[in-house]
């Protein structure tokens, strides 16, 4: 159907258009796609509502609680107790399920996500707050070097192809095959055992205060070195792979060819024109990616024993904390559409033709 | 004839594969100061390969494997591009001969305002221009294409095919070069447009002098515009004259062949057979 | 006989009639957002007109059923780029034989002669094409294959948008030339879309030039091209190279577009 698709939108441009100087100038950058924009946060919105409410019943549909899981590890307390404990933790199943849902809505609302056994009774917002930085820091910054280092290499390795660069891919491709647990041990292994090089776990050292000190600091970095390394070891890969097909595809553009003929030197040509087009993609799986630093660190935190989030859902798990594991859930999944919002808006900002895409 | 502005003798192109495909096969060719050349063949006739050799701009596979280009400059200096360093090469493109491709709608960063793209020419040919001076000259260009000077912060996506080839015109003219080679500039436009395009080009040419190599399979448009013709076919140039005299005695049997392949506008009928 | 009325909302067309009659060939010109593609359109039934109908044989288009299928049947498509509208991964047998079994139009034994024969039609030898892929082909020996197919269902209408635009142009008379043949031998009715003058003069018998959804001129192909009555229709023909009066006219007048 090539020729006959744009017909009906082209209508009165080139014809018309014939010797007369442009009325309308930047028209279309000022416009705000309200329409788009009012389309993706009501998308948006039923996502939150679908996951939060999913949330909701998954806990509804496991078996076992807390409270048993406590008394059998607890064993002299009484049965008053365990039912006590068992309405401060509104386990009391006399309510009904919908009563159930819109309570669980409102104390929503009001920021309360319960109370977490597992770690004596303080409020589940307290515990996850608590963690959250750690791996935010952590996996974050992981992220972000990893993404950068990805990206310019893979621009590099792209715009040298056939160049003895290009035996970068198949050493980070295969570096990012390793199963993470594994590279993770043979870090500690090689760095923590042997060298002595690093800690072997933990944000900072036994005993610590933490605090804006720069020794305090200094811990969390040494003790951040070899995760963060690691995490950027096994996923530089994929940037780099990604960056170096895109920057192909883009290199065989016209317009590339047309920044050559102009006489731009070669660095202008990759940075301003090449790389430029060819990162669009890679940002916006960037902007994806952030959203699973909260969620996808749990392996990390495990062989680390690294106080974030991950291992706050797995102790959460094992001891059948669910208040704990649903708030767990909660910030993983809020976390995933806010990257996706960011991916959304990051994309608009650097691909102009986006922002008119108002259909 | 009057002075030489452009000799290309016995260029040869390869594509280095297997079988090796020898795309251009000892073309030689002078153009004249002022002159408009008319390249024209059919798709892989080697047209367009010989226009990006002559500016050094082929990618590999493609090897130029024989041949001399030597520009005659308007200072008296004859280059010989083909002996440039890469460093000379890249001041000397667009400065000397700059080019308006095919795809109107692909030459363009579609990231980058038009404006910025003009502007890059000045930056990096012109750097003793002030930032001042880049902005109103891509003013003047603008306006002079009739694209309009308040169009230098729309992206490539906001005008139209006609526009855009606009803009590359604006833009090839930017550093005033001796030599345009146009590959295809109008055979994605309608033939409204089209013909607006190579009016302007035409009052453009009148204003600052310069030669064009207007490449197409586009005969008819051809004899109509140029003053002489080259006919290529296979990588080898059969025929080059006049335009008049391809049009009323062409020599080349394969000339002949073309000619009678478009069907005349206002000729006898009979080429569709009914 | 074939009737299309119709005005579109954007104006992509506005009260545009014309009738085609089987064994004629109307060229419909103008450029592009003209309309001309939005009547392919309708025609195929992709986008429906906000008024007006077409009519085939004097009955409207059938909305479903056996009859729309036979409607399908009877108007068939070439479209403008033979490397897109062929499947790259069927063979031409494929491509052929596909309306023949869909329509019923050959027991089971016949089909491999019919799509021989057809390829015959086309001016291809059978042997050579019909167990090859799209991409071994050339661009113009595609389009034969994608006229071929639009024959396999007998049809009484072709509908070409812009057929030859996209071919080396030493091939294009050709194909041209094979689509009046068929136009003639099997008395089909063709309505040819494109913007170029000069061939829609000798391949039409009738022009209709459109301009902005409206139709400005409409007559016997050689009084619209060599004495356009319309403004815009002579502009057009104004703007399309023609060598013969250019070389009349302006002798030794050289140096460039005037």
């Amino acid at each position: 159907m090539t020729g006959v698709q744009p017909q009906l939108a082209e209508l009165d441009t080139d014809a018309l258009e014939v010797g007369t100087t442009a009325t309308s100038a930047d028209g279309g950058r000022a416009r705000v796609p309200w329409r788009y924009l009012g389309r993706r946060a009501a998308f948006y919105l039923f996502t939150l509502w679908a996951a939060i409410t999913i949330n909701f019943f998954l806990r509804r549909m496991m078996k076992g609680d807390a409270v048993s899981q406590y008394l059998s590890r607890n064993r002299n307390v009484s049965p008053e107790a365990a039912d006590a404990l068992r309405t401060l933790l509104g386990l009391d199943s006399d309510k009904s399920l919908l009563e159930q849902y819109l309570d669980y809505w409102v104390l929503l609302a009001q920021g309360d996500l319960g109370i977490s056994l597992l770690h004596g009774l303080r409020p589940v917002t307290e515990v996850v707050s608590g963690a959250l930085p750690w791996t935010i820091g952590l996996v974050g910054v992981a992220t972000i070097f990893s993404f950068a280092i990805g990206t310019v290499g893979g621009a590099v390795v792209g715009w040298r192809r056939g160049s003895r660069a290009d035996a970068l891919i198949p050493i980070t491709t295969f570096l990012s095959t390793i199963p993470y647990f594994w590279l993770g041990l043979l870090a500690i292994a090689v760095f923590s055992v042997n060298l002595g090089w690093f800690p072997i776990g933990k944000a900072y050292g036994v005993g610590m205060r933490p605090g804006w000190n720069a020794e305090f600091i200094g811990q969390v970095l040494h003790h951040g070195a070899l995760p963060i390394a690691t995490i950027v070891v096994a996923s530089l890969g994929g940037w780099m792979l990604g960056m170096r097909n895109m920057m192909l595809t883009v290199l065989d553009e016209d317009y590339i060819t047309v920044a050559q003929a102009k006489g731009m030197p070669n660095q202008r040509v990759l940075w301003g024109y090449a790389a430029r087009n060819a990162v669009l993609p890679q940002i916006q799986s960037f902007a994806l990616s952030i959203g699973f630093i909260v969620g996808g660190s749990i392996v990390m935190e495990m062989v680390f024993s690294y106080p974030g989030i991950g291992k706050l859902l797995l102790d959460a798990t094992n001891a059948k904390d669910y208040a704990l594991m649903q708030g767990v859930f909660l910030v993983i999944t809020i976390s995933v559409l806010v990257a996706n919002i960011l991916a959304d808006i990051v994309y608009a900002f650097l691909d102009p033709r986006t922002r008119q895409a108002g259909v | 004839m009057s002075e030489p502005l452009l000799s290309i003798h016995d260029f040869s192109v390869t594509y280095d594969v297997d079988p090796p495909v020898h795309a251009v096969k000892g073309v030689t060719l002078e153009l004249a100061r002022g002159e408009i050349l008319g390249l024209a063949g059919e798709s892989g006739c080697g047209k367009t390969t010989l226009a990006y050799g002559v500016q050094r701009l082929l990618k590999a596979p493609a090897v130029i494997t024989n041949g001399s280009v030597m520009f005659h400059d308007a200072s008296g200096e004859d280059v010989d591009i083909n002996a440039l360093g890469a460093e000379e090469m890249r001041r000397f493109r667009w400065d000397k001969i700059s080019m308006v491709f095919q795809g109107a709608m692909n030459s363009l960063n579609p990231v980058a305002q038009i404006g910025s793209q003009l502007e890059d020419v000045f930056e990096v040919h012109r750097p003793e221009m002030t930032p001042r001076q880049r902005r109103s000259e891509v003013a003047d260009l603008l306006e002079l294409v009739r694209v309009g000077a308040q169009r230098a912060r729309s992206f490539p996506h906001e005008l139209s095919g006609g526009m855009r080839q606009r803009v590359m015109i604006a833009m090839a003219l930017a550093l005033r070069p001796q030599l345009m080679v146009m590959d295809e500039p109008t055979t994605a436009l309608d033939v409204l447009v089209q013909r607006e395009i190579i009016r302007q080009i035409s009052q453009l040419r009148h204003e600052f002098g310069f030669s064009v190599i207007f490449i197409t399979h586009d005969l008819p448009l051809l004899l109509e515009i140029t003053d002489r013709i080259a006919i290529m076919r296979e990588g080898e140039i059969v025929e080059v004259g006049r335009a008049e005299q391809i049009w009323t005695d062409p020599q080349d049997a394969y000339t002949r062949t073309l000619l009678s392949s478009f069907p005349r506008l206002t000729g006898e009928r009979g080429v569709v057979v009914r | 006989m074939y009737n299309v009325r119709g005005s579109g909302q954007m104006k992509a067309l506005d009260d545009v009639s014309f009738t085609l009659r089987s064994g004629r060939t109307i060229g419909l010109v103008g450029q592009s957002g003209s309309g001309k593609s939005t009547i392919a359109k309708i025609l195929i039934q992709l986008e429906t007109p906000t008024s007006g109908e077409v009519l085939l044989d004097g009955a409207p288009i059938p909305r479903r059923g056996k009859a729309l299928r036979s409607y399908r049947q009877q108007l068939r498509m070439v479209f403008q780029d033979p490397f897109a509208s062929l499947n790259p991964y069927h063979s031409i047998r494929y491509h052929i034989e596909r309306p023949l079994r869909l329509g019923g139009l050959a027991a089971n034994d016949q089909v491999d002669g019919e799509v021989r024969r057809l390829l015959e039609r086309v001016r291809l030898v059978p042997d050579a094409v019909i167990d090859r892929r799209p991409h071994e082909l050339s661009g113009g020996q595609r389009q034969r294959v994608a006229i071929a197919r639009a024959l396999a269902s007998r049809p009484t209408l072709l509908v070409a948008d812009e057929p030859v635009s996209m071919l080396d142009v030493s091939i294009r008379l050709g194909v041209l030339n094979l689509l009046a043949d068929l136009q003639r031998e099997e008395g089909l009715g063709v309505l040819y879309i494109t913007h170029d003058l000069a061939t829609a003069r000798h391949f039409s018998d009738e022009i209709i030039v459109l301009n902005q959804g409206r139709i400005v001129e409409q007559g016997p192909a050689d009084d619209v091209i060599l004495d356009p009555q319309n403004p815009y229709t002579r502009e057009l023909r104004a703007a399309s190279p023609d060598p013969e009066r250019h070389f009349a006219s302006a002798a030794g007048n050289l140096g460039g577009a005037q």
